[in-house]
């Protein structure tokens, strides 16, 4: 009897000190948010205007929408890491997952009629969307990444309808591709190197600079993103064999 | 007009709240990522409101679209895990 009434007592201090603890957090978390709330409200005016300057410079820009010259001349250091990080995560998923090239190409394997025409209905006109965003990243909200996103889920689609059997590792192909995108940023960057600075772009050029590297970017990390999804290590196939 | 843009402004912002709170404290792990999924639709909702027509795009499509969908496979793997044990 002793021991029982011991361990009761004991179980509901723990309840209480854990309903305390959530009560903690509770109102710390309440109170952190509210103060950031007030304090969103009640920023100080910037040092720096950076929308007047980009306004101004956009036209050596070789872009006429402000996040596009922003993102790809201005600050086009920061899109070829972003780039390197992608390249470094797809080769983190394909380090993890081994490299054996004889295992079967996978597959769905239930397949669904009206996924499947639909999807076949669909993905030219997901490749038509793709194509017109990346040319209209130019001069209206667009852009390579939003391209490849569209185009990533479009391959997503074709493998989850069965109409696309991915390889359990890319072959030397489709390593090409997933690097193109990083090696065409680096060439143009270094051989802006020669003329000036890293990634100066000559102002008559900067238009065709940029539409070759958004094409490339497209490209490259649609295959990218579709192959986070389709090389996750997959333990079902680890047990059968 | 300025009455129902702030009207819409404020549902919006509740919503955010609402369904990330949601997707936090909910049980089933499936819902969880249902929740995330919705959770990224409204935000990008949101960043359109703000008048970031570029990150909206880039947070419906990667933010809800793509991980989601690695969240919907992680959350089958685990549960084939779970049956195989």
């Amino acid at each position: 009897m002793r021991p029982l009434m011991r361990l009761l007592v004991r179980l509901r201090i723990l309840a209480l000190e854990h309903l305390l603890l959530r009560g903690t957090v509770l109102i710390f978390s309440a109170a952190f948010g509210l103060l950031m709330g007030w304090a969103m409200l009640d920023l100080p005016a910037p040092a720096v205007q950076l929308a007047p300057l980009v306004q101004a410079h956009i036209a050596d820009s070789g872009a006429s929408h402000p996040v596009t010259a922003v993102l790809l001349n201005f600050r086009g250091y920061d899109t070829l890491l972003e780039i390197a990080v992608l390249l470094l995560a797809i080769l983190g998923v394909l380090a993890a997952r081994g490299n054996d090239p004889s295992g079967e190409h996978h597959m769905q394997d239930t397949p669904q009629p009206v996924l499947q025409l639909m999807t076949r209905g669909l993905t030219p006109l997901m490749v038509l969307v793709a194509g017109y965003l990346l040319w209209a990243g130019a001069f209206q909200p667009g852009g390579a990444f939003q391209a490849s996103a569209v185009l990533a889920a479009g391959v997503v689609l074709l493998y989850l309808a069965g109409l696309l059997a991915a390889p359990p590792t890319p072959g030397p192909l489709l390593r090409v591709g997933l690097t193109s995108g990083f090696v065409v940023f680096v060439v143009i960057a270094a051989a802006a190197l020669w003329q000036g600075a890293l990634l100066q772009y000559p102002p008559a050029w900067a238009g065709a600079l940029i539409l070759i590297i958004e094409a490339s970017l497209t490209f490259s990390v649609a295959l990218i993103l579709a192959g986070l999804f389709l090389w996750l290590p997959n333990e079902d196939e680890e047990a059968e064999e | 007009m300025n009455a129902f843009a702030t009207a819409f402004d404020l549902l919006l912002a509740l919503s955010l709240l609402w369904s990330g709170a949601r997707a936090l404290t909910v049980t089933d792990l499936f819902r969880a990522v249902v929740l995330f999924i919705v959770f990224g639709l409204l935000m990008a909702l949101a960043w359109a409101r703000l008048a970031a027509p570029d990150i909206a795009l880039a947070e419906a499509a990667i933010g809800a679209g793509l991980t989601g969908a690695l969240l919907l496979d992680a959350v089958g793997h685990m549960r084939a895990h779970k049956r195989e044990r």
